[in-house]
This record gives structure tokens, sequence and C-alpha cells, in this order.
């Protein structure tokens, strides 16, 4: 006994002399922990990512996520949604309440017509809730999507408290990291392959550092992606048109392929990241003031669309972030170019988080925090056929045609409204058509009488 | 955005507007976060601008007539109360509600509070007449300009001799009403909600 004695004392005595026993053990376990977290993201996430293959984690993760939410779900009672253009097409077929035996061309009550026409879009209308997140039926545990939240029951509101210490308290941080290490990697790796001279060997390094960075980032979001018909993705010296619905649509097409990007130069992190990535490949970015100029946009597309080598122009003809419910209408620019266009169309699933910007409510950062806090980004990406521009057929009406391809394979609502319509004022010469097609009416009436 | 919704509208003023209008209560919750999101200062009103946001109303060739009707006379702002009242003239008229009794007052989106809503469409400056200046200005709004003036003038002229019975050359309320006897006012001028 006193032999151990001896040696616990001495233990004790060398242990007080130099440091306190629990930091010790604390900076053990911190270093142990770090280096634990960092072996674990360097291979199940980093090295797939380098390496473009998947364990099959995300596709794990989203289906039990799926079940919780099932389970979790807050039913709110919808009727039959009224469509706006069902009930104006009913109106028109029993006339502006003409009675056939008078036979006059303007009745009082034609004025209904409108009146009710413009009642229902004060009550809700196509447009403005093309810019507000969609509502969704049933509630995936973010507070941000469910618009009557409440407390609804004590086992919910725990589900949800847990929900808020994952998301926050693991997944965040390892997304943050995850998210420096893609970008700090992309601006270094293209820096250095900016010294290489101009070959195949460039092009060919270029490419895979993007397609590695993206891919980190992709990582970074969570974002589980499904590429569909992938033999149809876009070739050099084309033009991919996509619908527009968050910054991040560049971060998926461009984890899959690779392309040149279109854009203006910003200040900031995004510049230094602009400046580099344009060394090892030629991407389009403008100034501010050439931005205006449409001609010397056109001439700068179409000189890079001209040059096989160059790489796929990525562009998003709506000009605007739209909320992921319907395609608006696409500007003419990059359809006027006359190269041949291949369109994309991207679908979020907005069960696991509302993957859109809305750029009036939220700056840049808040956006990228609440994506990375969001359980996960399920998107599919759909690759269509090429298209080109057909004899007899103008700018504009080949914009439309692309854009119904890609509204009708995304499922979404293909709309004529101008996507511009969330910050400016709508044209007049929509209302004198509308006049012009009622004024039809009352004339064309006279004209029958008179030949009667 | 959507924490607003639910914590500004109590249940007393849901009850309140309920019983004035007759929306159920997910109608008027439903209501209520598009006045907010129309609600653009966010300080509970809507002025002229708020709904001339709307692009289906600003083609609208009435759309200025329209708003018009949902602020009462001289007045720039609109409460969530006027906007529900307004709206309430386009509830759709239920088989229960038309045996009502007949000593409660009647309700907003009877037959004759639709008519009404109608013809202060046409009333600019609510006299409870239409002119024919009136008419020929209303008319003008929904063609533009594609009929000229002398025919417009006879479009309102021919309106009013059929429609005016005093010969007073201008159509009272009355009037109105039996010229639209036979319309299916109750179906033209009813919007049927998302529950």
């Amino acid at each position: 006994i006193s032999f151990r004695c001896m040696g616990c004392s001495t233990e004790e005595m060398g242990l007080f002399l130099d440091f306190n026993p629990f930091d010790n053990l604390l900076c053990i376990l911190l270093g142990i922990s770090f280096t634990v977290w960092f072996t674990l993201l360097l291979v199940f996430i980093i090295v797939p990512a380098i390496f473009g293959v998947s364990f099959g984690i995300r596709q794990l993760y989203m289906k039990t996520l799926l079940k919780i939410f099932e389970w979790a779900t807050h039913r709110i009672e919808r009727g039959e949604p009224t469509s706006l253009e069902e009930e104006i097409k009913e109106i028109r077929r029993s006339g502006s309440n003409r009675d056939l035996d008078h036979a006059s061309e303007f009745e009082m009550s034609d004025i209904f017509y409108f009146c009710r026409q413009g009642v229902e879009s004060i009550m809700d209308d196509e447009v403005t809730k093309r810019f507000s997140a969609e509502e969704l039926e049933s509630w995936n545990l973010l507070t941000r999507s469910n618009y009557n939240f409440q407390h609804i029951s004590l086992r919910l509101t725990v589900l949800w408290g847990l929900g808020v210490v994952i998301r926050y308290g693991f997944l965040l941080p390892l997304r943050v990291t995850l998210a420096f290490t893609g970008v700090g990697l992309l601006v270094v790796l293209t820096s250095i392959i900016g010294f290489l001279p101009n070959g195949r060997m460039k092009n060919f390094l270029s490419e895979q550092v993007h397609l590695m960075c993206y891919r980190i980032c992709v990582r970074a979001l969570t974002a589980i992606i499904t590429y569909h018909d992938s033999e149809n993705k876009p070739k050099n010296g084309g033009i991919c048109v996509a619908n527009h619905t968050s910054p991040i649509d560049v971060i998926i097409l461009a984890s899959d392929g690779c392309y040149a990007m279109v854009g203006q130069i910003h200040g900031g992190l995004m510049g230094v990241i602009q400046k580099s990535m344009v060394k090892a490949c030629p991407h389009i970015w403008f100034e501010r003031s050439e931005v205006k100029d449409r001609h010397l946009v056109a001439k700068r597309l179409s000189d890079h669309v001209e040059d096989k080598t160059k790489l796929p122009i990525l562009i998003f003809p709506e000009g605007t972030c739209i909320n992921n419910t319907s395609v608006m209408m696409f500007k003419k620019g990059s359809f006027e170019i006359g190269s041949t266009v291949y369109p994309v169309a991207i679908k979020y699933d907005p069960r696991f988080g509302d993957a859109f910007w809305n750029s009036s409510q939220f700056g840049m950062v808040n956006y990228l925090l609440r994506m990375m806090s969001s359980w996960a980004i399920v998107c599919s990406v759909w690759y269509l056929p090429p298209m080109t521009r057909e004899e007899g057929e103008d700018a504009v009406q080949f914009a439309n045609r692309v854009k119904a391809a890609i509204a009708r394979q995304g499922g979404l609502v293909d709309l004529l409204w101008d996507g511009g319509l969330k910050r400016g004022k709508v044209k007049d010469t929509f209302k004198e058509e509308q006049q012009k097609l009622y004024s039809k009416m009352l004339v064309g009436t006279q004209e029958d009488r008179s030949r009667s | 955005m959507g924490s607003r919704a639910s914590t500004l509208l109590r249940e007393e003023e849901i009850e309140e507007i309920k019983k004035e209008t007759g929306f159920s209560h997910s109608q008027i919750t439903r209501l209520y976060s598009r006045f907010t999101s129309l609600d653009k200062g966010e300080n509970g009103t809507l002025s002229r601008e708020d709904f001339q946001r709307i692009p289906e109303l600003a083609i609208n060739p009435l759309g200025d007539r329209i708003i018009n009707a949902f602020f009462p006379e001289g007045e720039d702002q609109v409460n969530f109360r006027g906007f529900m009242r307004t709206l309430a003239h386009f509830r759709p008229i239920e088989d229960n509600e038309k045996n009502k009794d007949p000593t409660a007052s009647e309700p907003l989106n009877s037959r004759s509070n639709k008519l009404l809503f109608a013809f202060r469409l046409y009333d600019l400056d609510r006299d409870d007449k239409i002119s024919r200046d009136e008419l020929l200005q209303v008319l003008r709004m929904m063609v533009g300009v594609n009929i000229s003036d002398e025919q417009l003038g006879s479009i309102a002229d021919r309106t009013i001799q059929e429609a005016d019975q005093n010969g007073d050359n201008s159509i009272s309320f009355n009037e109105f009403i039996k010229v639209l006897e036979k319309v299916d006012v109750e179906q033209k001028m009813s919007i049927r909600f998302l529950h």
C-alpha cells in the first residue's frame, strides 16, 4: 500500500508541477475531436468530390427526412384551386352578357367582365405571387416555410427544437467549412493554372479544377441533384439557357459540366473569385458601364460562341430570380446571336428547403446562411435537346419556344409576363390591347347590322 | 414574413369581419396575408399605388375605377376592414342565405349590392345618377382610342334612351336595375374563393 501511495504522490506532484490536469485533458480531447472531424470530412466529402463519386449518404439522408416530414405533416385544408384562366374563358363563352334578342353593340352589363377580372386580380394574381416563396402543403420543420407557425403540439415543438439544434449546431458549421474550402481551393488553384501556357493541358486542368471545386460547394449546400438526359449536355460553341431561381443554379449546373459564365464584375470576394476564374479559362465578365451597351454585349457573346475551343456560355434569360413555380418571359438578347441553344430545366423540391432568392427581402449573405441551415436542397436538372432558330422565326418567337419547352419539362407554369415586373411597372401596351379587343366587339356588331 | 400575418389579426377582429362580410375564417386569414403582401409601406393600410402595382389590374381598362371603389369619399387609404367590406360584394350567394331573416340588414353580397357596386363604377361623381358625360367617359376608358367620338357618342345616346324612363337624360339606380333585370348578376359578379 505504501509503495502505491508513493507512486501516486510522485505522479500527482509531477502533474501539479507542470500544469492543471484538466487543461491537459481538454486539450487532448479537442485535438482528437478536431482530427477525427477533419478526417471524416476529408474521407467522406472532399475526396469523393475530387473524383466525382458518391457514397450515397445524401440519398439516405433525403429518404430519412421525408419519412420524418410525413410524420410531422400538418395538412392545410384546400378546396379546388380556381384557375384564373378557366373563369375568364367561361365568361367569354357566355358573351359579355349580350341579350341576343336586342343585338345592341353595347350593354351596361359589359362592365361586369372587367369588374370581376379586376377584383380577382386584387385577391390573387398570377404575377406577384411568383415573387414570393411558394406555399407548402406540409410543414418541413422550418419556421420560415410555415406562415401560421403556432404552438401546435408539444411533440412537434420538441421535434422542431431538435431540428434547430441539428441544423445550426452540426450542419451549418460543417457546411461553412466546406464552402470556405471549396471557394479557397477554386481561387488558389485557378490562379496557379493561370501561369501555364495556353493549350490542351491547361484546358483539361482548368476543367478538372472547376468541377472539383463546384462539387465541394454542392456538398457544402447538401444539394442532392438528379441529372436527366445527360446526352443532351451543352457542347462548345453553344449557349446554355436555364430558368433562374437562385444564384445556386450556377453551382448546380457547373458541377456537372464546364461552362463559360457571363456576368457583371462585382467588387469584394465575388470580384476576387471572378478574376481568378478568368485566368484559368475564358469567362465573359462585363464592367458595369458595358452592361448597358447591348451591341457590345452581343458582340462579345457572338465572338465567344464562334470560337469552338471555348466552353458553352451559361445564360439565365429571365433576368431575375423567379420562385420556381413558373417560367417568365425570356429576354431575347441571347436568342439573337444565332448559335445552337441548349435548354436546361431546373426544378427544386420545396419540401426540403426553399431555394428561391427574394432579393428584395434578403441580401446575399443572409440568403446563403439560410440555404446552409436548411435540411437540404433537392433538385432535378433536365438537359433538353438542342434547339436552333428556324426560318422565318424571329428572336422573340424562338425565345418563347425555348421557354415553353423548359416549362413543360420542369412542370412549371409558362407565363408571358416579364420578370422585370418584380421591380418595374407594366407597359401600357397590354391595356391598349384589351381596349382594342373590346372595341372590336362593339364595332364589329355594328358592321353586321349594317350588312343585314 | 409569415409571423406578421398571424400576430396582427386578432381573433375578435376576425369574428367581427366574419359577421359583417360572411367570409369564413380561413378566407379571412388568407385575404389578410394578401393584404399585407400588397401593403409595401407596412403601415396597415393600402394606398392607390399599392393597388396599381398589381400588373393584371394595371392593364385592366377599368382598373382605376375598380381601385376607386375601395376608397370611401375623399380618403386615400383603406384599412383591412374596408378592404374586406368591398371584396365582400363578390362573395357568391349561397343557397342557405337566400331565405334569411328579412329583418336582418341586407348582406353585402346581395344582388342589389352587387348591382350597386357596378353602378358606382359608372357614376363618377357619386351623385347617384349616370349622366351622358359619365357614360361617355367610362366607355372611353373601355375602348381606348379605337372608336371615334361620334360613334361612341351615338352608343351612349342609344344606351341612355333605352334605359331612361323618367326623361331626365340620365340613368338612376332603379333604372339601372330595370335594364339588368334579366342578367344573372349573382353569377357574373361573384368570385369563387380558395376554400
